[in-house]
């Protein structure tokens, strides 16, 4: 019996993760309103009980991809990966304001930049504080810290070791955790509730599933302009981060 | 129909992430750079373009709202599978560094985005903007 049941869940993977995110968000809508009166919205509740999710998923089977590494759970891998993530995102900026996008354009581009290179530098700084001294590790940290794609991305390019393109890849990750959780929690004392603000976000964050998932815990209206300038950031600092940003750490660091 | 709405998404979607390949190609990089960026712009545009022409029906924009409306569901299955242990296993470095660039960022937030005035955009973004888009509700 068990067996058929297995099999039944295994081979309708897509519908089972629907299944678990809609009780997912259930308990935590519930949560939200009995424990904290809606004080912390249902949303960022469920995004944090996803993480508890993975972090089990990853202990159980010691893989890489949360839930979906166990097998009848396959379908979370397909839900939430790039393509239907992608699709959403995109869905969302139906009924996004175009004017809007324009007004706050030129502060987008300039958060997008000063995004990038901020990370870079901080993520230098904390490698250099942990005993790092050669270029090639200070700039792949640096990378990770801007995105967990920009880290590996270049780290290859230049010729890191694995162990610090690891390392690159868990700030990357912390970041976009620590996006996804505190965005909510921050935003009222940022100003984060126009789509100005958002642009700003995204452009700063850069993370795109750290600033969508914290966007729409804050206020999902908000997501199609934190999106439109975050999805540009992983893009931009692969194009800077092996190129003008390692050339500049190699000419201080040598 | 439904899927007009749907497959306007799609095309959207494809365009965006084939342009964003062809930019990271002519840039040198092994990356799609703004590639889902380019589809929200491309959306947006088309969307109102459709609306003043009275194109965009009820049931196509179901099927954008419906999508619009997985979103959250989808980045919880996102958060479900995400490598959580081996950002906790980074050690101090890859947590100070992360959390050094997440607090900083915050603490930048407020001063870029100076000169908005909070209270009427959002207002005008509730009702869906100029164009009143989203008037399926």
């Amino acid at each position: 019996m068990l067996e058929i049941l297995g099999n039944a869940l295994t081979d309708n993977g897509l519908i089972v993760a629907f299944t678990v995110v809609g009780l997912t968000m259930f308990v935590s809508y519930f949560l939200s309103d009995k424990l904290t009166k809606g004080r912390i919205h249902g949303s960022a509740i469920a995004i944090a009980l996803g993480l508890v999710l993975a972090y089990i998923g990853g202990m159980v089977t010691g893989g890489e991809k949360g839930l979906s590494d166990i097998g009848i759970f396959a379908g979370i891998g397909l839900m939430g990966g790039g393509m239907l993530r992608d699709f959403a995102i995109v869905a969302t900026a139906f009924g996004a304001n175009f004017s809007e996008i324009k007004k706050a354009g030129v502060n987008g581009v300039v958060s997008l930049f000063l995004g990038v290179v901020l990370s870079f530098i901080i993520g230098v700084g904390i490698a250099l504080a942990f005993g790092y001294t050669d270029a090639v590790s200070l700039t792949t940290i640096g990378a990770g810290t801007a995105t967990y794609i920009v880290g590996p991305v270049t780290g290859t390019a230049i010729g890191a070791s694995s162990e610090v393109i690891t390392l690159s890849i868990a700030a990357g990750l912390v970041k976009s955790i620590l996006t996804m959780i505190g965005t909510p929690f921050v935003a009222k004392y940022i100003g984060l509730n126009n789509p100005r603000t958002a642009m700003v976000y995204g452009g700063l964050m850069g993370t795109t599933s750290g600033v969508a998932g914290g966007l729409a815990a804050t206020d999902p209206k908000l997501v199609p302009y934190g999106a439109v300038t975050a999805t540009f950031y992983t893009g931009l600092g692969c194009l800077m981060a092996p190129s003008v940003l390692f050339l500049m750490t190699k000419a201080v660091f040598g | 129909m439904v899927i007009y709405g749907v497959a306007l998404l799609s095309i959207c979607l494809l365009s965006g992430v084939f342009l964003g390949d062809l930019l990271g190609n002519i840039l040198g990089i092994d990356a799609n750079v703004g590639g889902v960026g380019i589809a929200m712009l491309m959306l947006i545009l088309l969307a109102e373009y459709l609306k003043k022409k009275d194109k965009l029906k009820a049931p196509t924009q179901e099927g954008l709202s419906f999508w619009s409306a997985m979103y959250i569901p989808i980045v919880i299955a996102m958060s479900a599978q995400q490598n959580v242990i081996a950002a906790l296993d980074g050690g101090p470095l890859a947590l100070t560094a992360g959390v050094a660039a997440v607090l900083i960022s915050w603490a930048i937030v407020p001063i870029l985005s100076k000169g908005g005035n909070t209270d009427e955009t959002l207002e005008n973004e509730m009702t869906g903007g100029d164009q009143r888009v989203r008037n399926i509700r």
